[in-house]
């Protein structure tokens, strides 16, 4: 399975994935859903499960997946990030399915893993994390055998999911517990966001039932590991809707006439889209490699991975502040679609760390303690 | 026969090569004499022409084995003609006798090439050049002036393309030659660049004579070919090492290391968007070339050139703001000129300067946007003053 290389079943996969998203989430339904109540149609969400078969493509067939890699499941998610689709991708697919896959197998582990992957429930990461790493020292939650008492705010999905993922300190140590939001103990407060297509809630836990999925051995284990499946899926999200504006501020180039010419045949325009088409393919390139090095072990995930959040936030923010530009007043209008993906991109952008974050997460590992194995020469001033 | 068995094929054959001459021992010209022989020189050349006729990819396979054995890299000691006049040749050379009496002595690098394309007055508009071709019998007469040839006043011959007919549109009255660099009427003067360093000439036509059987093409085809040309140059300009880290950002990061006292969060952070950028770069160029095998290059290739020129021109301003006063200081303008030392191999202050040149050389930053925009994302051009017009008629100046 080398690198960039792309099966036929993917590319099938691929243009499954677009068909369903072109029907279901169509500027139009997007639109629609992100102003219901809950923001997305759980019976699309349940085709995409039960149907489709895409949240959860790389969970082994053990663990009752499709047992495919998280290449096919990176292949699905651009296509649904070029569209907004609207759901609990972020907590469900990003983040809970694969920290229930890195767990030990056990009943309530297994028997969540099975919804999720069908579409009959959904679920939300309630796990606070530094820049998209774990950090057990802010688990504010605690546990009190298995009651969960406490606050988490800013919960991507945490107001429309079924299940919350709750990483909290007990005697022993942090482990991590299954909520089911509908109990007692519960409290949800959705919270108005500046990206109306992902939802954040903030929950308080007042001695709430839950179950444990995974023990304080092993639980700093499987979130290290679903922030970095996590964060190499949202870069691909970001691929994905970073390709759609430059596509769409690309027509608009081509057919926008002004001084009686498409203002695409303009250097200023055309520059600018031509540094766009560059960052999408770096984009692109850093983050299917961050999927690869998680697939098949090629590179370091926690490198990859921050260097994949690192240039794909850039680029979605950049994509969509020009595609804006390129567009002119109509950009600007609530009635065009770039202001989505302009709130979308911010969105993305701080979600399990920024940009800079990363950067200064890659400089500790490449640059800081960097050894010299051949001093460049730099003139000092001596004619020779 | 399947890729596989190429490939072993190709394997094969440089393993072979590899045993009979040692490249440790054997003089270059006879060891990529040898690599010649074996179809190891471009894998995809028919047989007999310095290729085996397989798949362009395999080309890797035989270079990971001659170079791995401590052979020389060819294109560096005949760029212009690996990268740049085999292709042509190959495509469009008139018979096979001809491609034969060039190929061999260009992979061997016993024959040098240059490119004759850019003059005075035709940079990026390079089909309004002015050096003309005019027809005496079987041969071609060529009078102009060519300049930033590289290499000229060492190569045997010259790639060059020149004013068959001023009558029709610049486009179509071009037509492509190879001139003999040691041949009456031809003057190579070197041209100094603001380094100090000529690494490049300018060249004067006064009635040199070129056999029509040199030409490549057809007559008032030129254009055609020289595009050949030039996206084989692109390629090898824009491709880059595939090693993490390696290339020119290599020079900023062992800079960083060396000059602990010099470090602050800014420049570790300017340090770092750089790094980002050449590994995004770098990862695009192996992306680009898991598309090549599999279909043709796909739009990964053309940005190559592009950020790579810019990455140079960002890494060296970083590595002069890194080293603050110490930078300004240098070791003289005539350093380095009388033993034919080249910019890259100076110090960083002169890397600094030469690296003004990258988004200009091989086509402006300005021009390879213009391409992305209209080849890749197939925006409309933009206007011309002088479409149509017959070139005689064009204003220049």
């Amino acid at each position: 399975m080398a690198e960039y290389r792309f099966t036929d079943e993917q590319n099938q996969l691929r243009d499954a994935v677009r068909k369903f998203s072109a029907d279901h989430f169509s500027e139009e339904k997007v639109r629609q859903l992100m102003e219901s109540d809950p923001p997305f149609d759980p019976k699309v969400w349940a085709r995409l499960g039960g149907e489709l078969g895409v949240l959860g493509l790389s969970v082994p067939e053990a663990d009752g997946g499709v047992g495919g890699t998280l290449v096919d499941q990176a292949v699905a998610i651009e296509e649904l990030g070029a569209r907004l689709a609207c759901g609990p991708l972020f907590g469900t697919v990003y983040l809970a399915i694969p920290a229930l896959v890195a767990a030990s197998s056990g009943p309530a582990r297994d028997e969540l893993l099975g919804d999720l992957i069908e579409g009959r429930r959904t679920a939300a990461a309630a796990v606070v994390d530094r820049a998209g790493v774990f950090d057990p020292d802010a688990v504010t939650v605690t546990a009190d055998g298995d009651a969960l008492s406490g606050t988490v705010t800013q919960v991507v999905d945490g107001g429309i999911a079924d299940v919350l993922l709750v990483a909290a300190r007990g005697s022993d140590g942090v482990a991590l517990y299954a909520v089911d939001t509908e109990v007692a103990g519960v409290q949800r407060t959705p919270l108005a966001t500046l990206d109306l297509t992902r939802s954040e809630a903030n929950v308080t836990f007042s001695d709430a039932p839950a179950q444990v999925i995974a023990g304080p051995d092993e639980t700093a284990r499987i979130l290290d590991y679903a922030l970095q499946v996590g964060a190499a899926l949202l870069a691909v999200e970001q691929v994905g809707a970073a390709q759609h504006l430059l596509d769409l501020s690309v027509e608009y180039a081509k057919s926008r006439l002004q001084f009686g010419r498409p203002i695409g045949s303009f250097q200023g325009v055309k520059h600018r889209l031509a540094d766009l088409l560059v960052d999408v393919e770096h984009a692109r390139s850093t983050a299917y490699h961050a999927i690869w090095a998680l697939t098949d072990g090629s590179d370091d995930p926690a490198l990859a991975t921050s260097v994949a959040q690192a240039v794909c936030s850039a680029a979605l923010s950049h994509v969509a502040t020009d595609a804006i530009q390129v567009h002119g007043g109509i950009g600007f209008t609530w009635e065009h679609q770039a202001h989505l993906y302009y709130k979308r991109a911010a969105t993305d952008a701080v979600l399990l760390g920024g940009a800079e974050e990363h950067r200064d997460r890659v400089a500790a590992m490449v640059l800081d303690g960097a050894t010299i194995d051949r001093v460049p020469w730099v003139a000092d001033g001596t004619a020779v | 026969m399947s890729n596989h068995a190429d490939a072993e094929r190709v394997a094969e054959r440089a393993r072979g090569v590899v045993a009979d001459h040692d490249p440790k021992t054997v003089p270059i010209p006879d060891y990529l004499g040898a690599c010649y022989d074996a179809g190891l020189s471009w894998v995809h050349f028919p047989e007999g022409l310095g290729g085996l006729g397989v798949s362009r990819g395999l080309q890797a396979v035989a270079d990971r084995i001659l170079q791995g054995a401590g052979g020389p890299v060819p294109l560096g000691l005949n760029p212009m003609g690996y990268g740049m006049a085999a292709p042509t040749i190959r495509e469009h050379a008139q018979s096979e006798d001809v491609k034969r009496q060039w190929l061999r002595p260009l992979a061997t690098t016993e024959d040098l090439w240059c490119q004759l394309f850019s003059e005075p007055g035709a940079g990026s508009d390079l089909a309004g050049l002015a050096t003309s071709a005019v027809r005496d019998g079987g041969e071609w007469v060529i009078n102009g002036q060519k300049v930033w040839t590289s290499l000229a006043h060492r190569a045997r011959w010259g790639l060059l393309l020149a004013r068959s007919n001023p009558d029709v549109p610049k486009h179509k009255g071009l037509s492509y030659f190879v001139i003999d660099m040691h041949g009456a009427g031809v003057e190579t003067r070197p041209l100094r660049q603001l380094t100090g360093q000529a690494e490049f000439n300018e060249v004067y036509f006064t009635d040199a004579r070129i056999p029509d059987k040199h030409r490549l093409g057809d007559v008032g085809n030129g254009w055609n070919v020289a595009m050949t040309t030039l996206m084989n140059e692109r390629t090898a300009l824009g491709g880059s090492g595939s090693r993490r880290g390696a290339g020119t950002i290599a020079d900023a990061t062992a800079l960083w290391a060396s000059r602990p006292e010099r470090q602050t969060p800014v420049l570790r952070d300017r340090l770092t968007q750089l790094w980002l950028r050449s590994e995004a770069q770098r990862l695009t160029s192996e992306r680009s070339r898991a598309a090549a095998t599999v279909g043709g290059p796909g739009p990964e290739g053309s940005i190559g050139k592009l950020v790579g020129a810019e990455l140079n021109q960002h890494i060296y301003q970083w590595c002069m703001d890194f080293l603050g006063p110490e930078g300004l200081l240098y070791r003289g303008y005539e350093q380095g000129a009388a033993t034919g030392e080249r910019d890259w191999q100076g110090p960083i202050q002169q890397k600094f300067l030469r690296s003004r040149a990258n988004t200009i050389e091989g086509g402006t930053s300005e021009v390879m946007r213009n391409i992305l925009g209209e080849r890749i994302l197939g925006l409309p051009g933009d206007m011309r003053a002088d479409a149509g017009m017959p070139w005689k008629e064009i204003p220049r100046g």
